[in-house]
């Protein structure tokens, strides 16, 4: 076979996974309604992967806040401008590094979890059974899980920024250990970050983060071949491709919300 | 009913049957599984699919269950051609059956209760209360009712098996497919699963289908018995009349004979030619 010939494969084998894919996604979209008679199973899911990553995000955002204070105040120190120091945590956590980072953690940690549960009750014929019991898996098991995703990510997201400009993180690093003036420090956050195109924006930006990540979680999982080298790619699969389709979104999303400006 | 050569053909019970196939043609990647296969499954007995390991018979559950479609041919359940039916037609016909799967299929995160009571939830608006009577009913004819707050990790391979046949039943469905029903089981976890299928088709008034390559155990309770190999029927009748079976085929599977017409070794070149040429795996 020639380069030409695999390449073309390869390029047709993503057009069908594409395509199955956003078939996978309609099916989704349709079963949400559904879930209205049932929020048990969607406060569970939110339990599982907003919950349950919350010492990731915490402790991630902690440590981003810090970094940044430090080496910003290096940065505006050398212009005498080291009281905007605030404002630049915030700008860079709000409108990038928060949704971005958040994400990335996301897939990680619930992303790859969602794929390698759906994978394996694929594999031990648990999603056979209950179609079985004339129950649709993608109904009972892979919308809630969905949902549960757009609806954690930006709570998480929401966290991470507080972390990383709040008490723990850049507020520490800045005003305690550098000596920044504390109000300089929260006016600059205050009069700087804006609340309709800023704070909005970044839930927006997250919701959409969180769709792409469970999409892709689930629909890995679900089409996953039921051995352990399948569920084993299929998780691998999850945090590569949803890692590099949140940088992508990223882009075009910064692109529309904030590319006017 | 006992051909040298290779015969496929419904049951004697063309008039009262449950499910029908004919004709069905069924392949996986390239491998043909069945190549025009007919076989009635007739209402209220226990009829068992047997035949070595690959040959397909838990494809042909999948089928009758419509989680597969036939290349070719057709299966009707009730009279309705199950490859034609809407998803919500199709889930309603399986609300008619259930399976045991040879895994057991339970949900993991649930306990043995709630896995029984799974079905209950999902397709009625029971109260509670009623679906708990209902639960330690069921979990009662299979002697489970003590271990109702286990979790399926915490059940042994038969437990877990007479667990998935309370679920399998408790939408007192009308026929039950036992996939392997009795594989890897120890002589006390077979013996009562062997009394619960006879028992609960004779009370409940259900039709059974069992698959199995166990021999003894599965002439022993089948009321009729249909033998696949190679993709087709081999022979079909009671259990006597496949015992009594003159085909090559019947004989070596139930002697448990390794050379026959079923090959022990998978097609392949030349063994001598294999070790002396190549360094390929």
């Amino acid at each position: 076979m020639t380069t030409l010939q695999h390449g073309f494969n390869t390029a047709t084998g993503w057009m069908v996974d594409l395509g199955r894919g956003a078939i996978f996604l309609l099916r989704i979209l349709m079963s949400l309604p559904a879930l209205v008679f049932k929020p048990r199973l969607i406060i569970e899911q939110i339990y599982s992967v907003g919950v349950l990553s919350l010492v990731i995000v915490v402790v991630a955002g902690l440590f981003v806040g810090m970094v940044l204070a430090l080496s910003g105040y290096r940065l505006l120190v050398g212009f005498g401008a080291e009281q905007a120091l605030g404002m630049s945590v915030a700008l860079v956590v709000v409108r990038e590094l928060g949704p971005v980072v958040t994400g990335l953690l996301f897939a990680g940690r619930a992303g790859s979890a969602l794929a390698a549960e759906i994978g394996l009750m694929k594999a031990t014929d648990q999603l056979a059974g209950m179609e079985m019991m004339a129950v649709d898996p993608v109904k009972r098991i892979v919308a809630p899980r969905f949902l549960a995703g757009v609806i954690a990510l930006p709570l998480l997201t929401s966290i991470f920024c507080v972390m990383a400009i709040g008490a723990g993180g850049g507020y520490f690093v800045g005003v305690e250990m550098l000596g920044v003036d504390a109000g300089s420090y929260w006016s600059g956050i205050q009069s700087n970050v804006d609340f309709g195109e800023d704070i909005i924006n970044i839930f927006l930006k997250s919701s959409v983060f969180g769709a792409i990540i469970t999409w892709v979680a689930v629909y890995q999982g679900y089409h996953a071949p039921p051995t352990s080298e399948g569920v084993s790619r299929a998780t691998t699969n999850t945090v590569v491709i949803a890692s590099l389709a949140i940088l992508g979104a990223n882009l075009m999303l910064t692109a529309v919300l904030f590319g006017s400006n | 009913m006992t051909p040298d050569s290779p015969t496929s053909g419904p049951s004697p019970h063309a008039n009262d049957n449950l499910v029908e196939v004919r004709g069905v043609h069924f392949t996986i990647a390239d491998r043909v599984i069945y190549k025009a296969v007919d076989l009635d499954i007739a209402r209220g007995r226990i009829t068992a699919i047997m035949g070595p390991s690959g040959t397909g018979k838990t494809t042909l559950l999948r089928l009758i269950s419509g989680q597969w479609r036939p290349a070719r041919g057709t299966v009707h359940f009730d009279r309705a051609h199950v490859a034609k039916l809407s998803q919500n037609q199709l889930f309603a016909q399986r609300k008619r059956m259930g399976m045991l799967f040879q895994s057991g299929a339970l949900l993991t995160d649930l306990s043995v209760f709630d896995n029984v009571a799974f079905p209950l939830r999902e397709h009625t608006k029971l109260p509670e209360r009623l679906i708990r009577d209902i639960v330690l009913m069921k979990l009662e004819a299979v002697g489970l009712r003590g271990a109702r707050g286990l979790y399926p990790a915490e059940l042994s391979g038969g437990m877990a098996r007479r667990v998935a046949l309370a679920r399998a039943i408790a939408l007192d469905p009308e026929m039950i497919m036992y996939d392997e029903p009795f594989a890897g089981q120890d002589p006390i976890s077979m013996g009562v699963l062997l009394r619960l299928i006879r028992r609960l088709n004779d009370v409940l008034g259900l039709t059974s289908i069992v698959v199995s390559h166990d021999v003894k155990e599965t002439l022993g309770i089948a009321d009729y018995v249909y033998v696949i190999s190679d993709g087709e029927v081999v022979d079909h009748g009671t259990p006597q009349q496949i015992r009594d079976s003159d085909s090559k085929w019947v004989q070596q599977f139930l002697h448990a004979e390794a050379d026959g017409p079923v090959p022990f070794h998978y097609e392949g070149s030349a063994y001598a030619e294999d070790l002396l040429n190549g360094s390929r795996p």
